[in-house]
């Protein structure tokens, strides 16, 4: 398909500016632009045709089914997008005074309120933009709080699990800890000894997703947090899975000190092909002095933003947060209240009902009932018949079903990572296992159809090799000769 | 009967559990110890329907005062801006709205072509060669260029300019101790920052950030700000604002290295301070040390055109620890919107847009009745003294119906009595009128 930029043409033009008849002050010459910029030129007709073109390029979760592990994609109700819309919160400029502004910080509290109780942990800052600003604030206060304590010199090292998150040992390094990591046992929770041996009076704490990515629950984990507590370091829980645990089992009560959330996975922000998200993060007592600031407060029946937070590491992003993945997910809380636990209930009786259905056509590494997701290995299939986990993945576009995570987690060869989340009916968890058992199937009977695959979508399997070798990361205008256009 | 989004009947939830080979919901939890089990309902207001729901909230967002409600200067970093209708159109379309990151690029053509264009209309805005997909805020994006900037060149000093967004500031010394960096602000010379005293504050520094606009709306002599951090050897890096690159020139064209910036203005609803889209470029020899997705062009086995995301080993699933940042989620969406603003302006609908708001800062400047706290060229905004304090100013104002803009003595030591008045082009010569009327009443 042609770039925005090939179909543009000199002179033509969609949106009109308004224009008062002023005089316009003249721009200094040092710094008034020379060259006008290749911004595309079209009529507003073929602008919505090709943003509609491409979006016919692009499957959602409007789309079909997307049980891409880790992510949490359930279907992002509309209502949201309707209400997120109220002038009286898009039209709402960041700098309002607090008196103009009451019922974005009423929303903004009492989002803090629910997000307080299904942690178990008192006290909340809606502030980071996404889970892993949410990690490197949990690490920035882990800092803060060692440093008041005179420790800060000492505790230098943060432990993460083997199965973490990628972003887990990048957030330790950014935040300027060194890292240490804890085995798993056959069994997919923390080693207990191995981490006996590795916490001591250096350790500033440990970041942990439970369940953990492989979808399992850490039965240890009052022991866990023992062994930390014990030599008086903190428990950082990575809320990429709390989907599976609201209302069932809060990381407070689990031993956690702080906890991120995603909005975007567990309380249902679209993620747009990307972003945004939010990173909110819960703490106990005694990390609340150093939660960013401004915090949202409540002073009888008015709200207001707190800025003297003599205390606080500061400001990790602009404003109070991003408001309307707020206003998305409280719209979310409310439309369930107290049922939030029957969405996680579902979320892990769906993956279990796939789980039980897939685990004698696929391996399964760690054969235990999971909790919101779980992992196949594909390990069987490359050694038979050559066939991996991306060519199952790519596979599966061609039956309209997005593919799962893959290659993750690590401890995993050939991981298929699947998440159906609450919201899908049995009709289509059942087509989902009917076809990842034909393409099993299809492994055995014809494997280079499978590594040909996709061969229903746009494009065919793309050279990603290519790409990071030779990056082209913008169009080049007249600079080369024009690429032909694709399909 | 559930409140929410579930789909199971309770057939299908029987036929499940026989399947799993439990007997109760209950046995599909065994793996919680009783310890950490959550034995009681959630505490938490009881469940809406949609009709109830949407009341609820038509009920908070009336308590709001918005920029529909009230005539509204206020800017200081987000504006009041027009944001197009297809813009509304193009991100409700559910195959963007409710797609994650594009990892599986053959399902994911819509939306990493999207990128690629949103990453060669920040290249053609700012002069630079690289750009990512987009980081959470054009706060942050800051921070992300100090991390560059130290890998970089091994130096660990960074300058920021005051006449930079107070918040701008705030982030990068929040990120400062575990970047371990140290930072240094230069103090403004009139409402500007003077070269020669950021030349001299340059010397050992990693990067020198500086904004064109600056915070009071004045236009920085930018191309000598430029030279005076790559005279010590840093990396020069501009704070833009998009829709002033029509008639302002282009960070790469005077020398920086990098440029970033908040992209609110071009596309987004201010949305009380978010979700909104930072943008980071640069050079093209720092492409494998930006944080976040890249999307780059490759062909498929047809040996036809299409778009993956690239230079993947930099990021943090595949390099852990070893990763250039801990970016996954960016906001795509939200620079999605950029990219649709940007091309249904084209160059000449933004040059016309920053004519537009110069012009009105020219007639404010005129019109207001009360003397500009600095002797500069502004681009969207103009900072007046007020004869009494500025908070008492937006009191009175707001009393009738008009917000007159941001008090500078919010975050900037003496300047209680400086308002700051933001003025797009969805402002007309008549409410400049209005607002004239109204700061002679309550002045």
């Amino acid at each position: 398909m042609e770039l925005i930029f090939e179909k543009s043409q000199a002179g033509r033009r969609a949106g009109r500016v308004p224009s008062y008849g002023l005089p316009v002050p003249e721009v200094p010459a040092s710094l008034r632009r020379a060259q006008a910029p290749r911004l595309p030129e079209l009529a507003e007709n073929e602008i919505v045709r090709h943003f509609t073109n491409l979006a016919d390029r692009n499957f959602g979760i409007d789309t079909g089914f997307y049980p891409l592990g880790s992510c949490t994609m359930k279907y992002n109700p509309r209502v949201n997008e309707r209400v997120v819309a109220l002038p009286g919160f898009a039209n709402l400029h960041p700098h309002q005074e607090d008196e103009g502004a009451q019922g974005a910080l009423e929303l903004m509290w009492e989002l803090q309120q629910i997000l307080a109780e299904v942690a178990g942990l008192p006290a909340v800052t809606l502030q980071p933009a996404a889970g892993s600003q949410g990690e490197l604030t949990g690490l920035m206060l882990m800092r803060a709080y060692f440093a008041d304590r005179g420790e800060g010199e000492q505790r230098d090292t943060i432990i993460t699990a083997d199965t973490a998150h990628g972003t887990n040992p990048a957030s330790v390094t950014m935040a300027g800890y060194k890292l240490e990591k804890v085995a798993t046992t056959d069994r997919g929770n923390l080693d207990l000894d191995d981490l006996r041996a590795k916490v001591n009076e250096r350790t500033a704490g440990l970041m942990l997703t439970n369940p953990s990515t492989l979808g399992l629950f850490d039965e240890g984990i009052a022991e866990v947090a023992e062994i930390f507590h014990s030599q008086g370091a903190l428990l950082y829980y990575d809320g990429a899975n709390l989907n599976a645990v609201v209302g069932i089992s809060r990381p407070g009560d689990m031993g956690f000190d702080i906890v991120h959330y995603n909005l975007h996975k567990t309380f249902s922000q679209p993620h747009g092909g990307g972003g945004p998200g939010a990173g909110p993060v819960a703490v106990i007592e005694a990390l609340e002095p150093f939660l960013p600031s401004p915090q949202v407060v409540r002073d009888g029946d008015v709200f207001r933003l707190d800025h003297d937070r003599p205390k606080s590491i500061g400001r990790v992003r602009g404003f109070a947060g991003p408001f309307g993945v707020f206003v998305r997910s409280y719209a979310y809380m409310r439309a369930y209240g107290p049922d939030l636990r029957a969405m996680s209930e579902t979320a892990v009786l769906n993956a279990n009902y796939v789980l039980a259905r897939l685990r004698d056509v696929y391996e399964l590494p760690y054969d235990r009932l999971c909790m919101h997701e779980f992992v196949l290995s594909a390990r069987g299939l490359k050694k038979e018949h050559g066939v991996t986990a991306l060519d199952v993945a790519k596979r599966l576009m061609d039956f309209g079903v997005h593919p799962p995570t893959i290659y993750f987690p690590l401890v995993v060869p050939e991981a298929l990572m699947i998440e159906p989340t609450e919201t899908e009916s049995k009709e289509r968890l059942d087509h989902f296992v009917d076809v990842m058992t034909r393409i099993a199937a299809e492994a055995a009977e014809d494997p280079s159809f499978l590594k040909e695959a996709p061969h229903k979508r746009p494009v065919r399997r793309l050279d990603e090799v290519k790409a990071a070798k030779e990056p082209v990361v913008k169009y080049a205008f007249g600079d080369r000769p024009l690429v032909e256009a694709g399909a | 009967m559930t409140a929410g989004y579930l789909s199971l009947t309770e057939r299908d939830r029987e036929e499940m559990l026989a399947a799993i080979g439990v007997s109760s919901m209950e046995e599909l939890f065994a793996q919680i110890p009783a310890s950490v089990r959550f034995d009681r309902e959630l505490d938490v207001p009881p469940a809406l329907s949609e009709a109830e729901l949407v009341r609820h909230l038509e009920e908070l967002a009336a308590k709001n005062a918005h920029t529909g409600s009230e005539l509204s200067f206020l800017g200081a970093g987000i504006y009041d801006h027009y944001v197009p209708a297809i813009v509304d159109y193009v991100l409700q379309r559910g195959e963007f709205l409710t797609a994650y990151t594009p990892y599986q690029p053959e399902m994911s053509q819509g939306v990493l072509q999207a990128i690629f264009e949103y990453q060669t209309v920040i290249c053609e805005l700012t002069g630079m060669d690289v750009s990512n997909a987009s980081g959470y805020d054009g706060f942050t994006v800051a921070a992300d260029a100090c991390l560059i900037a130290r890998n970089h060149t091994g130096r660990s000093r960074i300058v920021l300019t005051e006449t930079l967004n107070p918040q701008l500031r705030q982030v990068v010394k929040t990120y400062a101790p575990g970047f371990g960096l140290e930072v240094v602000e230069v103090p403004h010379d009139g409402g500007t920052t003077d070269p020669d005293r950021l030349a001299a504050a340059s010397q050992d520094a990693a990067a020198v950030i500086f904004p064109q606009p600056n915070f009071f709306g004045c236009l920085e002599p930018a191309p000598d700000l430029a030279a005076a951090a790559k005279g010590a050897g840093a990396l020069a890096v501009a704070h833009v604002d998009l829709t002033s690159l029509g008639v302002l020139e282009a960070p790469g064209a005077y020398g920086c290295d990098m440029a970033i910036g908040e992209g609110q203005s071009a596309g987004n609803y201010q949305s009380y301070g978010g979700p909104h889209y930072g943008f980071l470029a640069a050079r093209t020899e720092f492409i494998r040390r930006l944080p976040g997705r890249i999307v780059g062009e490759t062909t498929d086995l047809d040996g036809d055109r299409g778009f993956v995301l690239t230079l993947q080993t930099r990021e943090q699933h595949i390099r852990r620890e070893k990763a250039t940042s801990n970016m996954t989620t960016n906001q795509t969406l939200l620079a999605l919107g950029g990219l649709v603003t940007l091309s249904w302006l084209g160059p000449n609908g933004l040059r016309e847009l920053g004519e537009t708001c110069m012009s009105l800062v020219g007639y404010a400047r005129e019109r207001l009745g009360l003397p500009a706290a600095f002797d500069r060229p502004a681009f969207k905004e103009l900072a007046v003294r007020t004869p009494i304090p500025a908070r008492d100013v937006v009191r009175r104002a707001r009393e009738r119906g008009v917000h007159p803009g941001y008090v500078l003595g919010r975050d900037v030591d003496g300047m209680d009595d400086v308002l700051l008045v933001a003025l797009t082009e969805k402002r007309t010569p008549a409410e400049i009128d209005r607002l004239a009327d109204v700061l002679a009443e309550v002045c």
